[in-house]
C-alpha cells in the first residue's frame, strides 16, 4: 500500500464524516460568516484604516487568513481524538506507510480549509467585498492563503500527537484567540501602540492577511514597513519555516508514539 | 513451529521496567490468555508484538518474521484489537470495515464483499447502516474485532477485550473469540480475569512487572493455587474471630478472616463436598451465616500464592 493510496483513504473517511454529520462543519462555517459579520458591521464603523478605504474590504482577506489560522486547532483536535481512541494505533499496526496518517490529515483539512475559504469568498462578495485586481493575482492570494494553512496544519499534527489530554485542546482553542487578534488580521497594526504594532507586523498571520489584501486590490492598511514592502515575500517566507521546523517535529512525535 | 515467539523481551520507561525479561511460546491454533493485574506489562507486551513500540533489548518473531526487521510483513499477518474500540464513531460499521480493508490494501469490491462477510458472521449486518456511536458496548468490540480479522490473521490480539463490558456483552465477546480461534486464527488474550482466561484459554500465562511468573493450563493453575474457597460471612462482627477458630478447627484448614467484610475464607483441596463439611460446623456452632459463597480463586489469590515464591525485587 503507497502512502499515497493509503492517504487518501483516510481522507475519504474524513468526507464522510461530513455526509454523516454535516452539522459540525456548517456550524463551523456559520461560525466564521458570524464573526465576518460582526466584526465587518458591528465593530467596523469604529475601526479607522490608515491609508484609507472601505473596513469590509479591508476586513475580508484578514478574516479569510484568521479562519486558516484557526484550522490550527481542528487538525490538533482530530489528530489528537484519533490517538486516545486508539484508530492512530489501528492505523500503526497496518501495512500503510508510516506518513499515511499525517498525509490522510492534510488531505482532509486542506479540503475542509478550501471549502471554508470559498465560503467566506461568496459571503464577502455578497456583503460587497470586490477583488480589483488581475485573476492572476487573486489566485495567488488564495494560493497564499491554502499555505498558511497547510503550515499551521504540521502545528496542529505537532500539538494533537504530542498533547492527546482533552485539556490540550482546550488551550489550543483558547490561544489561538490572542495569536489572532495580535495581527493586523481584523486592525491595522498602525492603529496599535507601537510596541504591539511591531509584535503584530512580525505575527505570520499579518503576512498572510497583508499579502491577501495586496493580491486582492484591497486597502491594506499599512503605509510603510517592512510588512508594507515585501508582504508576498513574508507570506511565503513564513509559512516554509513553520513547515521546516513543525514538519520534522510531527514526524519526531510520530516515531516517539514508538516509545 | 510456534506462531508466536519472545525471548528477554526489555522495555524500560525511565527507572520503570515495563519488561523485564518477557518470554512466550504460543503455537499455532491455540488461544493463549496473558494474565497479569493493571500495571503488569501486558499492553506493553501486545505494543511490542504488534510492532507499534520499539523494545530496548530481546527477540520476537510473529507468523515467523521478526517484529523489528520485519514489521511489513508482521502487519500483514496481525489483527490488533486495543483496550479501546478503535473504531471511527461517526461512520457506520460497513463504513468502518469498508475503509480499513482497502487500508489492508483489498480493492474496493473486495473491500465491500469482505465487509458484508465479516458482519454477517459478527450478527452487525442489521445495524451495518447506523452510526457506530448507537452501537451497544458489544456490538462496538465485535465491530472492533472484525476490523482486525480482515485478511484472516496468523494472530490475533486482544488487549482487554471485555474490561468495561456487561456480562451479555462479554458474553457476546467470547462467542467471537471462540469462533475466530475455530477457524485457525491464533489468539492471544490479555485479561485481569482468571474466570475469562479459564473461558476461554488452553494455556494460561501470568504475568507481573513485565514477566511471566506462571505457565500452564487453567487446570494447573488452579492446582497450583489451591481449590475452590469458601466464604462465610458473619452477621455480627464481635462474633467473627470465635466463629473464625471454631470453623477452622472443624473444617480443619486455616481460615482467613476479614473484618470490614465479616467473612471467614477457606480454601477447600478437597472441592465442593467439602462445603458440606463448613456447613455442618455452622450448625454445630449454631450459627447462622448471613452469606454463604462458594467459588474459584480470584486473580488476587492466583497472585499472592504464586508471588509469595517469587522472589523480592
Ligand atoms: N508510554 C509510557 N510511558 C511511561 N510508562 C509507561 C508507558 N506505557 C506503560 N508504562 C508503564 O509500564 C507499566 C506497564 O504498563 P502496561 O503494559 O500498560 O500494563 P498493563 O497493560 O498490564 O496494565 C506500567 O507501570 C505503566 O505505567
Ligand atoms: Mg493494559
Amino acid at each position: 500500500m503507497t502512502t499515497l493510496r493509503a492517504g487518501w483513504i483516510i481522507t475519504q473517511r474524513e468526507l464522510a464524516h461530513w455526509v454523516r454529520e454535516p452539522w459540525g462543519p456548517i456550524f463551523n462555517l456559520l461560525f466564521s460568516v458570524m464573526l465576518l459579520l460582526v466584526f465587518g458591521f458591528l465593530f467596523g464603523g469604529a475601526i479607522d484604516i490608515p491609508g484609507g478605504g472601505d473596513y469590509i474590504t479591508f476586513l475580508l482577506p484578514g478574516m479569510m487568513a484568521l479562519s486558516m489560522m484557526f484550522g490550527v486547532e481542528s487538525t490538533a483536535t482530530a489528530m489528537a481524538n484519533d490517538a486516545r481512541k486508539g484508530i492512530t494505533d489501528r492505523f500503526r499496526s497496518m501495512p500503510i506507510g508510516s506518513g499515511s496518517v499525517a498525509l490522510g490529515r492534510v488531505g482532509a483539512d486542506m479540503t475542509n480549509s478550501a471549502v471554508e475559504l470559498l465560503v467566506l469568498i461568496v459571503g464577502g462578495l455578497l456583503i460587497g467585498w470586490r477583488i480589483t485586481s488581475d485573476p492572476g493575482s487573486a489566485v495567488l492570494a488564495v494560493l497564499l492563503l491554502l499555505l498558511l494553512r497547510f503550515a499551521v496544519l504540521w502545528i496542529g499534527i505537532f500539538l494533537g500527537l504530542t498533547f492527546r489530554g482533552e485539556g490540550a485542546t482546550t488551550a489550543v482553542q483558547v490561544l489561538v484567540w490572542p495569536i489572532g487578534f495580535l495581527s493586523t488580521a481584523i486592525v491595522s497594526a498602525e492603529t496599535m501602540p507601537a510596541w504591539l504594532g511591531a509584535l503584530a507586523a512580525w505575527n505570520p498571520l499579518s503576512a498572510t492577511a497583508t499579502a491577501a489584501r495586496q493580491l486582492f486590490g484591497n486597502p491594506t492598511g499599512i503605509t510603510e514597513g517592512v510588512l508594507a514592502d515585501h508582504a508576498v515575500l513574508l507570506a511565503i517566507g513564513w509559512p516554509l519555516l513553520l513547515v521546516a521546523v513543525f514538519a520534522p517535529l510531527s514526524a519526531r512525535a510520530y516515531r516517539r508514539l514508538r516509545g | 513451529m510456534n506462531t508466536l515467539v519472545a525471548e528477554g523481551l526489555r522495555k524500560r520507561y525511565g527507572d520503570l521496567h515495563a519488561l523485564d525479561g518477557f518470554d512466550l511460546h504460543i503455537p499455532p491454533g491455540v488461544i493463549h490468555g496473558l494474565l497479569g493485574p493493571n500495571g503488569a506489562g501486558k499492553t506493553t507486551v501486545v505494543k511490542a508484538l504488534t510492532t507499534l513500540i520499539d523494545v530496548d533489548g530481546g527477540t520476537a518473531t510473529v507468523a515467523g518474521f521478526d517484529v523489528r526487521t520485519q514489521s511489513a510483513q508482521v502487519r500483514r499477518r496481525i489483527g490488533l484489537i486495543g483496550q479501546n474500540a478503535a473504531v471511527d464513531e461517526v461512520l457506520g460499521g460497513r463504513q468502518n470495515l469498508v475503509m480499513f480493508g482497502r487500508l489492508y490494501g483489498l480493492g474496493k469490491a473486495a473491500a465491500r464483499e469482505r465487509a458484508d462477510e465479516l458482519l454477517d458472521t459478527f450478527g452487525l449486518t442489521d445495524a451495518a447502516d447506523r452510526a457506530v456511536s448507537t452501537y451497544s458496548g458489544g456490538m462496538r468490540r465485535r465491530l472492533d474485532i472484525a476490523a482486525g480479522l480482515i485478511l484472516t490473521p496468523a494472530v490475533l490480539f486482544l488487549d482487554e477485550p471485555t474490561t468495561g463490558l456487561d456480562p451479555r456483552a462479554r458474553n457476546e465477546v467470547w462467542a467471537t473469540v471462540r469462533e475466530t480461534a475455530a477457524r485457525g486464527t491464533t489468539v492471544l488474550l490479555t485479561t485481569q480475569y482468571l474466570d475469562e482466561a479459564d473461558q476461554l484459554a488452553s494455556e494460561i500465562s501470568v504475568m507481573n512487572h513485565g514477566k511471566i511468573i506462571a505457565n500452564g493450563t487453567p487446570e494447573a493453575l488452579k492446582r497450583q493455587v489451591g481449590g475452590d474457597r469458601v466464604t462465610v460471612t458473619i452477621g455480627q462482627r464481635d462474633d467473627l474471630h470465635h466463629v473464625a477458630g471454631r470453623l477452622a478447627e472443624a473444617v480443619g484448614e486455616p481460615a482467613v478472616t476479614d473484618d470490614d467484610t465479616r467473612g471467614v475464607t477457606f480454601e477447600l483441596p478437597a472441592g465442593v463436598t467439602a462445603v458440606s463439611g463448613v456447613v455442618r460446623a455452622l450448625d454445630d456452632l449454631g450459627v447462622t451465616p448471613e452469606d454463604l459463597l462458594l467459588r474459584r480463586p480470584t486473580l488476587d489469590e492466583v497472585f499472592l500464592t504464586l508471588t509469595e515464591k517469587e522472589p523480592a525485587r
